[in-house]
């Protein structure tokens, strides 16, 4: 039973941990662009790269 | 907002960067994306550019002391794409309530199953060997997940019921909030005597599923009013304006004041209402009139936003640009009458209205019968919520969206698009349906009529000749020329001067014409204006007749229509004359001709007044307004797509058909909401008993909320499966 007096506090720490990233993804604005999203992943050239070549 | 000093003198070397949202059209792919981001990050001045493929937009920030918002609208003008600045702060309010609503649609997911969790290990360990203090340990970390969450992610439903509240109404969202509340109030009380009869489980879950409802309405609603903007924006897109010392520069429209002189080059939109200066030409007005035949404008005439130059270049006089144009006009009164129509109450809020109370009273009786049978209060209470969590969400949550899923599916295999949520229920009531003419009752487009007694010959030179125009009566007679002789030929060196007619001088001192009857000199002018003539060198002149052709079932559909005992009216922005003709070929006897965007709703209003319910039929952009104002509205799939988004549905196809179709299904879907309701409340009728009983437990509550959901699908399903409407 004493397992449980820290299991219970990691699984909700874990849980937490999850909510806050997604709060964060959607502020950063991670989700305003969903279909642009999937094309930027196919992109060869990092973004940005107009000194790289 | 307020800046440090230091900060102001460190930004008075490096101006502010604004900040500019463009509208971008035909934006579609990946590569797009990039070439647009690209191009607009090549022009000086431009710190980053965000393009959005979704919403169709692009962001930008620029320094404005080295560039303009016009270099970034030229810039992708001549990379091929066609940008609109958009006014931000609108399109902000609908994002922020969205990102509200999936904040909390985060918050109760994560509670919910982090309740979840640990109250499965409380029920399956309850009457076992599971400690007491450790169940109670379990019901107190459940309260302190679900309290916060309640109060946090409850807000969207207790704001709204509040609201109603205070307006004297009841809506969906008072039993709701009166469930959720009663039950953590509940819960939280039980929690405190170490009772077994927690439901914080229920409430959060409860809550996790409606927002996720409530999220989905309201991406859908902010898609829509951005693509809205998008195309208002872009109607007008950029001028060229030229200075009092003749020098041209390109302007974006919204910059437009009056007093600027615009020249507008054929084939371009009119960025402005204004007043022509010089010049004589001939513009495709159907965008605000919905006329088809195009007018003849001169020097002093108006000419407004959004029209199109068809044959020649013209120099307008600005007198009323951006938000003072018509088109702009037209798109506020459009979100006007939505927003009126937002007052109509959805069927699930008027049922709501009745079920309510029904829900209240049963759960009050419950509380008080037990009470004065001598159970104590807190026995009482806890009886009492389950009697409203049994009876409130389920049947009011899916009797009317399955019904409406299995109709719009049945209407979607007959070409029928469902686009409003509650468009089934406003067409099922309606009594009147008002057509409009061009493109809706008649197939939007001239065509030669009496092609056959036309020459061979004569059709090919008429051709040749009609091929160097964009008049819609010259395209009709060279696709006539290209059915029947396989091909045109184009005249070289075709001079058209608007509103007259084509010439091309021929060898010997002679010339060819096409075009009106003065322009050919022939003697019989008919008045009715939809024909064409064609004369060579001295011959007699030959006349071309043209007709709207109407849709292959418009007299039909009417017939049908007026058999079911609906009243049938022609309203239209064309000429009395030609609306006339249509209505008697249609079989329609009350018509109106001549209607502004704003006259057309005025009559619909009157309508109102009168008490009937009007289902709309148009597809122009100025049927726009009249479409969100009826009861209901239909759009063929050829209309402009700021109709489309207007109107509750959007058939597909030459016929008119799917308006029967349509509000034969409505009426359907409309008797089997109620016997949903019916079923619904027949299992609340065995189940509310044995709950006002206290016989209820959970498990045996989700049994029957799901069996009396299946029986209520089942039933919703006969309408997608078949069967004549």
């Amino acid at each position: 039973m004493t397992a449980l007096a820290w299991l219970i506090p990691v699984a909700l720490f874990l849980g937490a941990l999850g909510l806050v990233a997604f709060l964060w993804a959607l502020r950063s604005g991670q989700f305003e662009d969903m279909e642009g999203a999937a094309y930027r992943a196919l992109e060869d050239e990092p973004p940005d790269d107009d000194d790289i070549g | 907002m307020t800046a440090h000093p230091t900060e102001l003198a460190k930004q008075a070397h490096v101006a502010t960067p604004a900040t500019l949202m463009l509208a971008v059209d035909e934006m579609h792919c990946g590569a797009c994306l990039r070439s647009v981001e690209r191009a607009a990050l090549r022009i000086p001045g431009v710190d980053s550019a965000r393009a959005s493929l979704a919403a169709k937009r692009l962001a930008v920030t620029y320094d404005p002391t080295i560039a303009g918002e016009v270099d970034v609208i030229a810039a992708l003008d001549r990379i091929g794409f066609a940008a609109a600045p958009i006014e931000t702060a609108k399109q902000d309010r609908g994002d922020a309530r969205q990102k509200y609503l999936l904040r909390c649609v985060a918050v109760a997911g994560f509670a919910a199953m982090n309740i979840m969790l640990l109250s499965i290990a409380v029920w399956s360990g309850e009457g076992g060997d599971m400690d007491p203090a450790l169940a109670g340990l379990f019901r107190w970390l459940s309260a302190l997940i679900a309290l916060p969450t309640v109060v946090y992610a409850g807000q969207p439903f207790f704001i709204s019921a509040f609201a109603a509240l205070k307006g004297r109404r009841l809506n969906m969202d008072v039993p709701i909030s009166l469930a959720i509340v009663l039950a953590t109030g509940m819960s939280l009380y039980q929690t405190m005597l170490n009772n077994e009869q927690v439901y914080f489980d229920a409430a959060v879950t409860l809550l996790f599923f409606l927002l996720v409802g409530r999220y989905l309405d309201e991406s859908l609603r902010v898609r829509a009013r951005g693509e809205a903007q998008n195309l208002l924006s872009l109607q007008s897109g950029i001028a060229t304006v030229v200075d009092q010392d003749g020098t041209q520069r390109r302007v974006a429209a919204h910059a437009l004041r009056p007093g600027d002189r615009l020249l507008v080059a054929a084939g371009e939109r009119i960025a402005a209402d204004g007043v022509v200066h010089g010049g004589k030409g001939q513009i495709d007005q159907s965008l605000i009139t919905g006329e088809t035949a195009p007018a003849t404008v001169k020097t002093g005439d108006q000419v407004y936003a959004g029209t199109l130059n068809l044959a020649r270049a013209l120099d307008v006089e600005v007198t009323a640009a951006d938000s003072a144009t018509l088109l702009a006009e037209i798109g506020r009164l459009m979100m006007a009458a939505e927003q009126g129509k937002a007052r109509y109450r959805r069927l699930a809020d008027r049922a709501a209205q009745i079920y309510a109370p029904a829900v209240h009273g049963l759960g009050a009786a419950t509380f008080i019968g037990w009470l004065a049978f001598g159970a104590s209060w807190q026995t009482a209470l806890t009886y009492a919520i389950s009697v409203l969590i049994i009876t409130c969400p389920c049947a009011l949550a899916l009797a009317v969206p399955a019904v409406q899923i299995a109709a719009a599916s049945r209407l979607f295999k007959r070409g029928i698009v469902v686009k409003a949520a509650d468009g089934l229920e406003r067409i099922a009531e309606i009594d009147m349906v008002v057509f409009d003419k061009t493109g809706t009752l008649t197939l939007g487009k001239p065509q030669l009529i009496e092609e056959e007694e036309l020459s061979d010959t004569t059709l090919a030179a008429a051709a040749s000749l009609a091929a160097a125009s964009r008049h819609p009566y010259a395209k009709a007679v060279v696709a006539v020329a290209e059915r029947r002789l396989g091909g045109v030929v184009p005249a070289a060196q075709v001079v058209e001067t608007p509103g007259e007619g084509l010439a091309r001088s021929l060898p010997g001192d002679m010339d060819e014409r096409l075009g009106s009857a003065a322009w050919c000199g022939a003697e019989h002018d008919g008045g009715e204006g939809a024909e064409v003539w064609y004369r060579r060198g001295e011959e007699a002149p030959v006349c071309f007749r043209f007709a709207d052709a109407m849709r292959p079932d418009a007299a039909e559909t009417v017939r049908a229509l007026k058999q079911r005992g609906y009243a049938v009216a022609l309203v239209s922005g064309d000429r009395a004359g030609v609306v006339a003709r249509a209505a008697a070929e249609a079989g329609i006897e009350t018509w109106r001709s001549d209607m502004k965007p704003a006259g057309k709703i005025a009559w619909l209003e009157d309508r109102q007044k009168e008490g009937r319910k009007v289902l709309m039929v148009g597809d122009g952009l100025n049927d726009a307004p009249a479409l969100a104002t009826a009861h209901a509205s239909i759009s063929p799939a050829s209309a402009a797509d700021l109709s489309q988004r207007a109107a509750d549905f959007v058939f597909q196809g030459v016929k008119l058909a799917p308006i029967v179709e349509a509000i034969g299904v409505g009426r359907r879907a409309h008797r089997m909401a109620f016997q949903n309701f019916g079923v619904a409340a027949l299992y609340n009728a065995i189940c509310v008993p044995l709950a006002m009983l206290g016989f209820v437990t959970p498990l045996i509550a989700a049994i029957v909320m799901s069996t009396s959901s299946i029986l209520v699908t089942l039933n919703a399903s006969r309408l997608a499966a078949g069967g004549r409407s």
